[in-house]
């Protein structure tokens, strides 16, 4: 297909009475200013192609692709498969959405506006705490950031991570702290609980002076549930945050991180509503208690009233942010992943009070059942025997790959290796969208790979 | 757009009824499992309880509260605001992609790597540069890499005296905060008359201490910087890199390569260019495209290309000096989908009409508007014009009045008060996505707006007057921070 692209709408006419009212006689004088020798350059880029023609390429490159329509899928470890209610897309597909720019003229943009004060309330409802942002890139960079406004507000230099959180996210951690030369302890979780119960002379090396915050992900990567009260004493015995990056789905019936008192909460809203898409656009969640708020990154929805009295809402307290405070700003960051935390907020809306609290038991209950069928198989065990919620660890009899590979041949995609962590271990993610009819095809398919 | 009186604006919270359900959901098909102890278990989940319908309805009134590039000319200069194509939003849901997990093997996802592999190849192309990242999340995060690529470039030298960086006074504020994540002593520079880097204070910057400058090409005056060959090879030869901010490429693409005229890195706002939605404010994509001195040090992960048993193979990787990991994954797939789709559609010659369109548009307003609003720079713009209402102000009407004037006509505002060094700044971006019918009535109504702040002030500084709310109060709203219902 050659010719004139149907997202333009100047014609050739157009073109010449629009260069006529400019007063020059041809396109190229108005790019006088780029030197000769660099105008105009070849650009190889291939022929257009017609909307019939580039859908059906695009089919055929996506069909590739072995995807989780076609595969029964209980792989997790960040990303997670769970069933969005139609109305999900639907809304958020309405162009005066999705086509809009960042509420920067209020009384243009209260729709947007009014779905991120729901989204900061329920955020916080869901995860325990006093105030939220309007949503951060991903869990991984929202982490990352919890970590430099604990250096922030602590004025310390250093931050402790659990071991057992997710090692994407401390590569993330590590790319952004290490530039302003934040030290980062990798620590195991013995190391830091029951510290202050040791005698004196006797102590491990525990927190180490100078740290601002201790992470932990709850659940963790592998699956468990921390001893989240203990790592809070521990922290808070030291003057240490306790920042927690949480699944939110799964506070759907565990205890949220801010009842144990933790000072920033973050998260990866992904599970709540966003398809898995090879890894993004997903939303990070970032909470904080409100002594904090001066510090938070991101941006802050907030309600107001206009000149006849009538509420409204607004960003506020952007003097964080970079458009006003340039270097000294809480952080570069300059979007909030609006139309996925719109996702989040119309999926929470919809799950509401009830529905949340009964999928994530529906998790919970079929990823247990899993587990205790699969550790029940010869040659397979659990890792831990430590509370989970929808992701738990096997030790498999062969390397995961192996046994990932034959599942793959039964239709199945298995759980995520984690061969390099567990003698070979498989990450599993049980969620509501897995029949118990998946379930015992995935135990039987695993029986017979030993 | 018409003020829907009739839709009450409490919040979804406030709308709550106990016991309605807004989902449906399966009953439990395994046998019940014991549940871990209380002390593990919330008590109740303060969320709302709503039917569908209530939400439909709900979320639909919202969405017709706001302005968008479906319903408004929306001439948000350096935003570039242009039309999201529908079919961009299809192929990004087909489940092919959609449903594709980022965990699952390479093997597995052949289609979305192919994909990876062919944008950076089209966004090295088009910048004229050597390799491509599509990991950066947005803009900014690209920005955070290229400086970070820039740190590592020193540090992996051995030099690490270079703690400076040069940006100047007409940068997006990204850039400082960028800068200054990175590590870097950040140093404003001064703009010329012409509107150009200062080069006689970047003479004074070309030092041991200099890690680099960052330069919008175009800059945020809408103004392309002539010297820009000079100041790079002054960069160069003082040991520092170049770093450019793709965010008004649209001026650029097919007309010149930034790679060519010796930038080391340049970010792409795949949100602005590449026609991907805004969504109120995200998700963008903020690719980062380099030369051949920067190549081991993108973000990982890069995908590279292998010949397997005659076959392609795409995989995943990460370059050996890699920055590292911004992300949880391999950057936001959905919006590299349709920035791709994008391209594939329009082609060479498509891509080299939007920067011609988006440049007529651009001149035709200045030239409309330049005997009724201040022109601050009287040369010929690139893909935005900057235009000064400070005569408007001299009579008592600021640019921010003016701004919201223009919403009272139906026209979403320019960007205001932006670049900090224009007075009473009005930044206004066309795009190529606008008839000229659109930019006529645009005209009519700046001029309009003029004559009415010479006849009747008040109409303009008590606007916007049609709008769902009226001016907002933003001072209580920082004073007495409410922000969460």
């Amino acid at each position: 297909m050659t010719g004139r692209s149907h997202y333009i709408p100047n014609t050739d006419d157009d073109r010449a009475a629009m260069l006529k009212a400019i007063g020059v006689s041809d396109l190229d004088e108005l790019f006088a200013d780029i030197p000769d020798e660099y105008r105009n350059p070849k650009l190889e880029i291939p022929s257009p192609l017609s909307e019939l023609e580039l859908r059906r390429e695009m089919g055929e490159m996506a069909g590739e692709n072995h995807h989780l329509g076609r595969y029964i899928s209980f792989l997790g470890a960040g990303a997670y498969n769970h069933f969005s209610p139609s109305v999900v897309r639907a809304l958020i597909s309405r162009g005066e959405f999705l086509t809009a720019y960042t509420p920067y003229q209020p009384e243009a943009s209260q729709g947007t506006l009014q779905a991120t004060y729901d989204f900061q309330t329920m955020v916080c409802n869901l995860l325990g705490m006093e105030v939220a942002d309007a949503g951060m890139y991903d869990g991984a960079s929202a982490l990352a950031e919890a970590a430099l406004m604990s250096c922030r507000v602590t004025g310390r230099g250093r931050v402790a991570v659990l071991d057992s959180t997710s090692p994407t996210y401390r590569e993330v951690i590590s790319t952004y702290v290490g530039a302003q030369g934040i030290q980062i302890d990798v620590l195991d979780p013995s190391q830091v609980l029951n510290e202050s119960a040791r005698p004196e002379g006797n102590r491990r090396d525990g927190l180490p002076e100078d740290t601002a915050c201790l992470i932990a992900q709850y659940p963790n990567f592998l699956g468990y549930i921390e001893d989240m009260a203990a790592l809070e004493r521990e922290a808070h015995a030291k003057g240490v945050l306790f920042v927690v990056s949480a699944d939110p789905f799964a506070m759907g019936m565990l205890k949220p991180p801010g009842e144990y008192g933790a000072d920033i909460v973050t998260g990866e809203g992904q599970a709540l509503g966003l398809p898995v898409s090879f890894g993004g656009p997903y939303v990070g969640l970032f909470s904080s208690k409100m002594e904090y708020l001066r510090q938070m990154p991101g941006r802050i929805a907030g309600e107001t009233n206009d000149s006849q009295g009538r509420t409204g809402y607004v960003l506020t307290l952007s003097t964080r942010e970079q458009h006003i405070r340039r270097e000294r700003a809480t952080s570069n960051i300059c979007t909030n992943q609006a139309l996925m935390s719109l996702a989040a907020t119309i999926y929470m809306a919809a799950l509401g009070r009830h529905g949340l609290r009964h999928v994530a038991e529906l998790c919970y209950h079929k990823a247990h059942y899993a587990a205790s069928a699969i550790s029940h198989l010869p040659g397979y065990s659990l890792h831990d025997s430590g509370e989970f919620f929808q992701e738990f660890t096997v030790r498999c009899p062969r390397p995961a790959s192996e046994i990932n590979a034959g599942l793959l041949e039964a239709g199945i995609i298995g759980g995520l290796d984690v061969g390099d962590i567990v003698e070979n271990g498989m990450l599993l993610c049980v969620t509501e969208v897995n029949t118990r009819g998946d379930i015992d095809r995935l135990v039987e398919a695993l029986a017979g790979l030993t | 757009m018409s003020a829907l009186p009739s839709f009450d604006r409490r919040t979804l919270m406030e709308r709550s009824t106990p016991g309605r359900i807004g989902s449906n959901l399966p009953d439990l098909d395994v046998p019940a499992q014991l549940l871990p102890g209380d002390h593990l278990l919330r008590d109740d989940l303060p969320l709302p309880e709503l039917s569908e319908p209530e939400l439909v309805r709900y979320f639909t009134n919202l969405s017709r509260l706001n302005y968008s590039i479906d319903t408004n000319f929306y001439p948000l200069g350096s935003c570039t605001m242009k039309y999201n194509p529908k079919l961009n939003e299809e192929i990004a849901f087909m489940p092919g992609f959609a449903a594709s997990h980022p965990r699952q093997t390479d093997g597995q996802a052949q289609g979305s790597l192919q994909l990876m592999y062919m944008l950076q190849g089209y966004l090295a192309e088009i910048t004229g540069m050597k390799g491509t990242s599509l990991a950066p999340l947005a803009g900014a995060q690209g920005e955070l890499c290229g400086m970070l690529m820039i740190r590592e470039y020193h540090k992996q030298r051995g030099d690490d005296k270079r703690t400076v960086v040069a940006i100047p006074d007409s940068a997006h504020g990204t850039n400082p905060a960028s800068a200054a994540m990175a590590g870097f002593e950040v140093v404003s520079v001064a703009s010329s008359d012409k509107g150009n880097m200062d080069m006689d204070r970047m003479a004074e910057l070309a030092s041991d201490r200099l890690a680099g400058v960052m330069i919008t090409q175009p800059n945020t005056l809408g103004l392309f910087n002539n010297d820009i060959v000079g100041l790079c090879d002054m960069v160069h030869r003082a040991g520092g890199l170049v770093y450019g901010d793709g965010a008004n490429m649209n001026a650029l693409l097919g007309r010149a390569k930034l790679g060519h005229m010796g930038f080391d890195v340049v970010h792409l706002n795949l949100h602005k260019t590449f026609s991907t939605p805004h969504g109120g404010g995200g998700p963008g994509s903020g690719p980062v495209c380099v030369s051949d001195t920067l190549l081991p040090y993108l973000p990982s992960p890069i995908v590279v290309k292998n010949t397997e048993n005659g076959g392609e193979v795409y995989s995943l990787e990460s370059p050996p000096d890699s920055i590292g990991r911004v992300g949880g994954f391999h950057g936001n797939f959905g919006v590299l989908v349709r920035a791709y789709t994008y391209i594939r559609s329009l082609g060479a010659s498509g891509l080299e009409q939007i920067s011609g369109d988006a440049v007529i548009n651009a001149n035709y307003l200045l030239e409309a508007l330049r005997d009724t609003y201040h022109l601050p720079y009287d040369r010929r713009c690139m893909h935005e014009v900057i235009l000064s209402s400070k005569d408007q102000r001299a009579k008592g009407v600021k640019g921010l009045d003016i701004a919201k004037r223009l919403l009272d006509y139906g026209f979403h505002s320019p960007t205001m008060y932006f670049p900090l060094i224009v007075e009473e700044a009005l930044m206004i971006e066309p795009t190529e996505a606008e008839s000229k019918e659109t930019l006529d009535a645009f005209i009519d109504v700046m001029k309009a707006i003029d004559r009415e702040v010479a006849e009747d002030p008040e109409l303009v500084t008590g606007a916007p007057h049609t709008t769902p709310v009226t001016r907002l109060d933003e001072a209580k709203a920082a004073r007495h921070p409410n922000l969460r219902g």
